[in-house]
């Protein structure tokens, strides 16, 4: 890991014993990592595992306690992102920022020097962007495009600066795997133009796909540096995680049971002019079943799971119908009455209030339909704080929170700690349907597996689990029936073991045959 | 170089409680500083400004009498500012309030019955909380911004109130002065104590501040209250409905304001003028910061604030300043405030850079 005594042919990058702390807690811990000209370097690790500190430091959005970053032999300082693009650092972050409202011409040029005109960004962008194979019209609006698509401005807008080393966060999270294989092309082209990338990732078949080398965080600290196609999954998990991952196992018997979840005809228009609206969607999820909902972010997953909760009820009270009870003008306590329980996607500020407390954060969702447990004191509506904790700490040790006190503040937790107390928070209830959106999205490997399993056994002790996910490793994990949704349409439901990952992806892309499977699914 | 705000890792229990005296030894300390540029000797100036007014039991009864609409109008704009509703128009909800509760001294002045004054009271109440309608109506359900329809209906109030004092209300045997006629004693609110002038005000000031505080540490609606302010999708996800929230915060902040204004005139005045608050319902927006949104806290805040009111008179009088230092004091106490809390949230960081070493070829 050394950059000294390279000079000729030394690398691009260097880091040293590089720190950062917030307060006493070490994000980043001495870490030591270098990247050679013309090489995809991915940077491996768990959630919290210290990566996105680590390059916010390299593209000067951070500033290190300690350390030192040498670029091309020269020891800097990266005080501004600025100054890290006119050293040629480039980066393209998981979470776009891009203004839906402008054109994709504008939204670059809002990052570029001012004094150049539009046209010759957009001349620029377009000429670029078909050079790399990521096709753009640089006069579209943004809210029009998909979700590849936008990211395709950041990489053109990173690219315009004329990097040598493009950093990319995640980027494959939000890609159809066909839209993936087109960005590993660009990214091929780039190393082979001399120019290294930087790519993070906890994908680990990517990683092995197209990296050269790799450097593994956890906890801050560097625990390995390897080239990723001499190692295997299993391997490169433990060097993530600490210790092997548990395999989620789906094997055993799901007997089918009664529809316990349904919509028929389900329909709602957007409620802002950026968002999707629900068109005709039927599906049916037996006792027993595990429906997976695949589909690239940003196609009514969300506007699904609003309709399903009954946070924004459907027009008519047939469309939704929960153990065969007409539901959908009710609201999402009514649904909660009926045994259905919801995990949706954000966990800061919609599943839980990051300020409140665990316990607190349990009354959340819970008022309702644990009244008798956790009120008293009549039309008062006094919490019985002692009751609350004591089911907050009932949830904690059965999905194994890992948390700081006894009832921290939910925004304490870490992603994993706290996916898993949403999820500890519905199972303690044993409902009977479970609607999950995005289970573990953001979440560390070992929770991730944990939260499936536990959707598994849901399953499996003869409830209906519906889980929209964008993560086909995951699907293909929990899902006993799949289907997938694209613009605010539902595709046929299909057993799991029928589809691969083409097909899935072909479904995502456009729906081929979409008017007779709608048609069928009336018929049933 | 740069200045970071770095939040601290875990926060000290001890300063928490001190900061509000820091904030205070540091007002006390600058307003020193300023007395002695005004030329007047700082240690007299504090002591006429901060401590005069409570070694006398008068005094005293003129601090409850301030503090009472202050602490009522803070407490209840404490709960719309926690469920994310920004009412600034407490003080036009006030002047409804104190016209709605005095229909009956004023039109029906001739009704004798101990009903009276329970009933003003009432009709304040509902004259406030009516008012406070009007922008909860519009944010609810045609989304305009409450804190300027709040804010334009305070101009709305006092206008009514000029105009009906020297209209229709005007008192017959009033040499024309733009007054009604004074109440009679059964419509008068009376006094707490037989020692002073402080009326039940400050009674119902306590009263209420006690009520919500019980609610909002205790109840499902004080945590419906939290989470609706802290996020209303999380709310949503709850089952709570914000719209419903609206209309709970502003009615009930709106009737706390009328029923100062109705027990400020009943008590304190005993007739309706054309001006009959000196701001409360705008100062009061400070008293609910101060008090950190907490109506313990703002019981507490209700009482400082009144007493720069009460200080700054008193130091008119008797050292010939001008008024403007009651705004310097007030402001500097909430400067303070704000800076002690932040400061125990967070640390300044100095961050130094050489301007000369640029990122390219900067070499250490």
């Amino acid at each position: 890991m050394s950059a000294e005594g390279q000079p000729a042919n030394g690398p691009l990058l260097a880091v040293g014993q590089l720190t950062k702390l917030f307060g006493t807690f070490a994000a980043c811990n001495g870490i030591n990592l270098d990247i050679r000209p013309g090489e995809i370097h991915a940077l491996l690790g768990e959630n919290g595992a210290g990566k996105s500190t680590l390059v916010k430091m390299l593209f000067g959005v951070l500033a290190p306690t300690s350390g030192e970053i040498v670029w091309q032999g020269q020891p800097v300082r990266i005080t501004s992102p600025s100054a890290a693009r006119k050293l040629g650092i480039g980066m393209v972050f998981q979470h776009f920022s891009l203004f839906e409202a402008l054109t994709v011409a504008e939204n670059i040029a809002l990052s570029m020097d001012p004094g150049v005109s539009l046209s010759r960004i957009a001349k620029e962008a377009s000429d670029l962007s078909r050079a790399y194979g990521l096709p753009l019209d640089p006069d579209a609006h943004v809210a029009d495009l998909s979700v590849g698509e936008r990211q395709r401005i950041e990489i053109v807008r990173a690219l315009l600066q004329n990097p040598k080393l493009i950093i990319l966060d995640e980027p494959t999270s939000v890609l159809t795997p066909q839209e993936a294989d087109r960005l590993f092309e660009t990214l091929n082209k780039l190393k082979a133009e001399g120019r290294s990338v930087l790519y993070i990732s906890h994908r680990l078949e990517e990683v092995q796909r197209i990296c050269d080398r790799a450097t593994v965080l956890r906890h801050g600290k560097v625990t390995g540096a390897c080239d990723p196609r001499q190692e295997t999954p299993a391997s490169l998990a433990r060097m993530m995680v600490g210790s092997d991952v548990a395999h989620v196992t789906a094997e055993g018997t799901n007997a089918k049971g009664a529809v316990k979840l349904e919509a028929r005809n389900l329909s709602a228009a957007a409620r802002t002019p950026f968002a999707v609206s629900l068109k005709d969607i039927c599906l049916k999820v037996h006792a027993g079943e595990v429906l997976a909902i695949a589909g690239v972010a940003g196609n009514g997953q969300g506007e699904l799971f609003d309709a399903l909760s009954g946070e924004y009820p459907a027009d008519l009270d047939d469309a939704i119908r929960i153990s065969d009870k007409p539901v959908g003008t009710r609201g999402i306590n009514a649904r909660r009455l009926m045994g259905a329980g919801f995990v949706p996607e954000e966990r800061h500020g919609h599943a839980a209030v990051s300020a409140l407390s665990l316990s607190d954060n349990l009354v959340l969702a819970r008022h309702k339909s644990d009244r008798r447990a956790f009120l008293g004191g009549g039309f008062l509506g006094l919490i019985r704080q002692d009751a609350v904790k004591m089911a907050a700490k009932r949830i904690s040790e059965a999905m194994d929170v890992r948390k700081s006190g006894e009832n921290p503040p939910a925004g304490s937790l870490s992603g994993g700690n706290l996916q898993k107390f949403i999820v500890g928070r519905e199972l303690d209830r044993q409902p009977t349907v479970l609607v999950v959106n995005q289970p573990t999205w953001g979440v560390d490997a070992g929770a991730a597996s944990r939260i499936r399993q536990a959707l598994v056994d849901l399953a499996k002790s003869g409830s209906a689990v519906l889980v929209i996910s964008q993560d086909l490793d995951e699907i293909f994990e929990v899902a006993t029936e799949i289907a997938v949704i694209s613009d605010g349409r539902l595709s046929d439901i299909y057993p799991a073991s029928d589809l691969t990952r083409e097909k899935i992806g072909m479904l995502m892309g456009g729906m081929h045959g979409k008017a007779e499977t709608a048609e069928m699914a009336h018929a049933h | 170089m740069r200045i970071e705000l770095e939040r601290r890792p875990d926060v000290s229990r001890l300063f928490s409680i001190l900061s509000p005296v820091i904030a205070l030894a540091l007002t006390i300390f600058f307003g020193g500083i300023m007395f002695m540029m005004l030329g007047k000797d700082p240690i007299l100036a504090l002591y006429s400004f901060f401590i005069e007014p409570l070694m006398e039991v008068w005094s005293l009864h003129e601090l409850a009498i301030k503090a009472a609409p202050l602490i009522l109008i803070a407490v209840g704009l404490s709960v719309c500012y926690r469920s994310n509703n920004w009412n600034i128009g407490a003080e036009g909800q006030f002047i409804m309030g104190a016209i709605a509760g005095s229909i009956l001294p004023v039109v029906f002045y001739d009704w004798q019955s101990p009903l009276v004054l329970p009933l003003m009271m009432i009709l304040g109440m509902l004259g406030g909380a009516l008012f406070a309608a009007i922008p909860a109506f519009l944010k609810a359900h045609m989304n305009t911004n409450e804190i300027l329809t709040s804010l334009m209906l305070v101009y709305v109030a006092q206008l009514f109130l000029d105009w009906l004092v020297r209209g229709p209300w005007r008192n017959p045997g009033g040499m024309n002065f733009p007054e009604t006629r004074t109440f009679d004693p059964i419509a008068v609110l009376p006094e707490m104590v037989a020692s002073g002038r402080a009326h039940w005000g400050f009674g119902f000031a306590i009263i209420a501040a006690v009520l919500i505080w019980f609610m909002m540490r205790y109840t499902l609606k004080g945590f419906e209250i939290t989470v609706l302010g802290q996020s209303a999708r999380a709310g949503r996800f709850a089952g709570f409905s914000s719209r419903k929230m609206i209309w709970f915060s502003m009615l009930l902040s709106g009737a706390l304001a009328g029923l100062a204004g109705i027990a400020e005139v009943s008590g304190a005045i005993q007739q309706l003028r054309p001006v009959i608050s000196p701001g409360y319902g705008f100062t009061a927006i400070i008293v609910a910061f101060l008090g950190r949104l907490n109506p313990l806290g703002i019981v507490v805040a209700g009482l400082v604030l009144a007493l720069t009111y009460l200080g700054g008179e008193a130091v008119q009088v008797s050292m010939q300043i001008s008024d403007k230092p009651i705004r310097v004091f007030q402001g500097l106490l909430l400067f303070f405030v704000l800076s002690c809390d932040t400061l125990i949230h967070y640390k300044i960081r100095m961050m130094w850079y050489d301007l000369s070493e640029t990122a390219g070829k900067g070499a250490r």
